[in-house]
């Protein structure tokens, strides 16, 4: 169970104006949901082109399922699948009709119909694509990408725009792919997705992989479970936490504080104190469970969804 | 339970695609189908046979009646009698080409710029001598050329035929190419097994089935209304056809193997067909052109397909007298398709 199915050493693609990937090393394990997160434009769509062989690096190796894309090509296409980011499909054919094209591309792999009920597309199975909801569409796009009965299947930003019903059918769907004993790799800027699907995820910002473990060993990595938000007129000094109980780090966004704390109880009283103390007004306090989201903020400074 | 479908081959599956999309584009349906023969009605009845106008001319209420009499009995001349002012004034309006006055001897008032003037100048004159007693030396037979096959419609129809073969070729290969190339289809099907030449040959496959129905319309439409028929071999024809339209699915393949947009590939298309328009013989015979740029025009895909399809179709050639024209639409089919095949962008 733990043979890479995908490696890549040192990879490197340099445009004129953006490193997109600059240096990116990720094995993903047989079986494994292998999650890459970070902020768009952080490099994760040229990084998983690269792997699917559709963009070629500029440096750094690949090997996928054992095969490299300049010897293999077609047969490493045999065997994985992939969704793009924003492919369109043709609009004038029927979900059906989609499905057996690319279903004639692969030697083997499900009869379309079976496919389409397994997603719960069967009653749109004569709908022209054109008319289906984004979800649907969606739910298609990856059935075309499970058509081949792959051993790998590629998702770039799978629920970007979906309702959260369509996103949890789509989680659905790839849960359902892994207990047949398929790997995946996916790129998302949803932490709630990287947390709910992946095995291993690594958080990638401007073309690096900046961390890599399982969602409990990357909220961990913050060695504090829990986080103040909050702000004061006028702002605190972040020597003026110094002393809170349990503190390990904070992070300013704007005028708001992120406070990285071992316990509520004994921090968030202490933090009032201060603010009475250095007679400032408190203006917003709230408090959650350390997330993905936190440690991306810790590490860069910055949050997944900024633009 | 109903019979499930069963799983075909790539190129099937590509090409019965590309034949349901089209169909279900009513807009590129009236391109392709209804306007070439709209086209042909058109041009047709423009062109149709009709007896040659008379030539209108006035003569002067003065003028001797015998002469009046003479030129009204002409079936070359539609006579008018007029006042000399009125009659001076019908000339120089261009309402008549020609004006006689006189009283003793015939005066031809006219300007010689026109052309009709010269014509109406030599059947008057050749009425009123005749009216006047000259005896003709000797009676001319006239032969009419209004055969079938060397009327200006025989000419027009097989032109109009290559010119659809051409555009419609172009048009939807181009078209279908860069729009799947813009809403990424291209790059998502070069993401499975599926043989790039195979998506390719589907396209040239799907036209070669819409161009048997695009030809037959026009062919068949003609044939009924305006008597045009193919003299040569049916087979030779359609031979021709398939070849020319091969050349120009290739043709506009190579345009759009790396078009990146709608405007592109429109532009594109137009500076390479427009010269074929108006060079290749469609509507006029290209031998106007200078000697020097014949070689030049004769190269060009549609012209080797019109002078095929005129041979085969209003002199009967045999497939060996159009053999250096499939050749040339051969050479433009396997250069395009390849070098389409190796620069094309798929991303």
């Amino acid at each position: 169970m733990s043979e890479p199915v995908i490696s890549c050493r040192d990879l490197r693609k340099h445009y004129p104006d953006v490193k997109a990937v600059d240096g990116i090393d990720l094995e993903v394990l047989r079986g494994e949901c292998f999650g890459l997160l970070g902020p768009n434009g952080a490099g994760k769509t040229t990084t998983i082109e690269i792997l699917e062989g559709l963009n070629t690096p500029d440096g750094g190796e690949v090997r996928i399922l054992g095969l490299n894309w300049r010897d293999d090509e077609r047969e490493i296409r045999e065997r994985i699948g992939v969704s793009l980011q924003e492919t369109q499909l043709a609009e004038k054919l029927t979900v059906v009709e989609t499905l057996h094209m690319f279903r004639s591309f692969y030697r083997n792999g499900p009869h379309p119909d079976d496919l389409l009920k397994s997603l719960s597309l069967d009653e749109k199975r004569n709908a022209r694509v054109g008319k289906l909801s984004g979800g649907q569409k969606q739910r298609l796009a990856v059935a075309c990408a499970l058509v081949g009965e792959p051993d790998i299947l590629f998702l770039d930003e799978p629920t970007t725009g979906l309702d959260p019903q369509s996103r949890l059918q789509l989680w659905d769907v790839v849960a359902s792919y892994r207990r047949r004993g398929g790997t995946v790799l996916l790129t998302t800027h949803y932490m709630e997705e990287a947390e709910r699907l992946c095995d291993r995820i690594a958080i990638v910002d401007h073309g690096k992989r900046i961390a890599l473990g399982t969602p409990q060993e990357l909220i961990a990595r913050l060695e504090a479970p829990h986080i103040i938000e909050f702000e004061s007129i006028p702002p605190l000094d972040e020597s003026d936490f110094a002393g809170l109980p349990g503190f390990h780090g904070a992070t300013k966004r704007g005028d708001r504080w992120l406070l990285r704390v071992d316990s509520l109880a004994a921090s968030v009283p202490q933090l009032l104190g201060t603010v009475e103390a250095r007679a400032a007004k408190l203006e917003i306090l709230s408090t959650h469970a350390a997330t993905l989201e936190d440690l991306f903020v810790a590490l860069t400074g910055r949050e997944l969804r900024d633009v | 339970m109903s019979e499930r479908k069963p799983i075909r081959h790539p190129l099937v599956e590509l090409t019965g695609v590309r034949l349901k999309e089209f169909l279900r584009e009513p807009d590129a349906v009236f391109w392709v189908f209804a306007f070439p023969l709209l086209l042909t009605v058109a041009l047709g009845f423009a062109f149709r046979e009709k007896p040659p106008d008379r030539i209108p001319v006035g003569i002067s209420a003065g003028a001797s009646k015998q002469w009046i009499a003479a030129m009204q009995k002409s079936p070359a001349l539609q006579v008018r009698v007029y006042s000399p002012e009125e009659g001076r004034e019908q000339l120089r309006r261009g309402k008549i080409s020609l004006f006689v006055e006189g009283t003793a001897a015939p005066v031809y008032r006219l300007d010689p710029t026109r052309p009709d003037a010269r014509t109406a100048r030599v059947e008057v004159d050749d009425t009123l001598q005749g009216g006047a007693g000259r005896r003709d030396v000797f009676s001319a037979k006239e032969e009419h050329v209004q055969e079938q096959g060397s009327r200006y419609i025989d000419f027009l129809v097989p032109g109009l035929i290559g010119m659809n073969l051409m555009g419609t070729g172009m048009w939807s290969i181009g078209f279908a190419v860069v729009n799947a190339r813009l809403k990424k289809l291209l790059k998502r099907m070069i993401a499975t097994p599926m043989r790039k030449s195979d998506f390719l040959l589907a396209q040239f496959l799907s036209r070669l089935v819409f161009l048997v129905v695009e030809v037959a319309v026009v062919v068949i439409f003609a044939r009924l209304v305006f008597g045009v028929a193919i003299r040569g071999s049916f087979a030779v024809f359609a031979l021709v056809c398939f070849i020319g339209g091969s050349a120009f699915a290739g043709l506009g393949l190579l345009i759009a193997s790396r078009a990146r947009t709608l405007e592109a590939i429109s532009g594109l298309m137009n500076v390479v067909m427009m010269p074929m328009w108006i060079c290749s013989g469609v509507f006029f015979s290209y031998e106007r052109f200078p000697d020097a740029v014949l070689p030049f025009i004769r190269a060009l895909p549609l012209t080797a397909l019109n002078d095929a399809l005129r041979a085969v179709m209003n002199d009967g050639a045999s497939l060996a007298a159009v053999a250096p024209q499939l050749i040339n639409l051969l050479i433009w089919t396997a250069v395009t398709y390849v070098v389409g095949l190796k620069i094309f962008r798929w991303q």
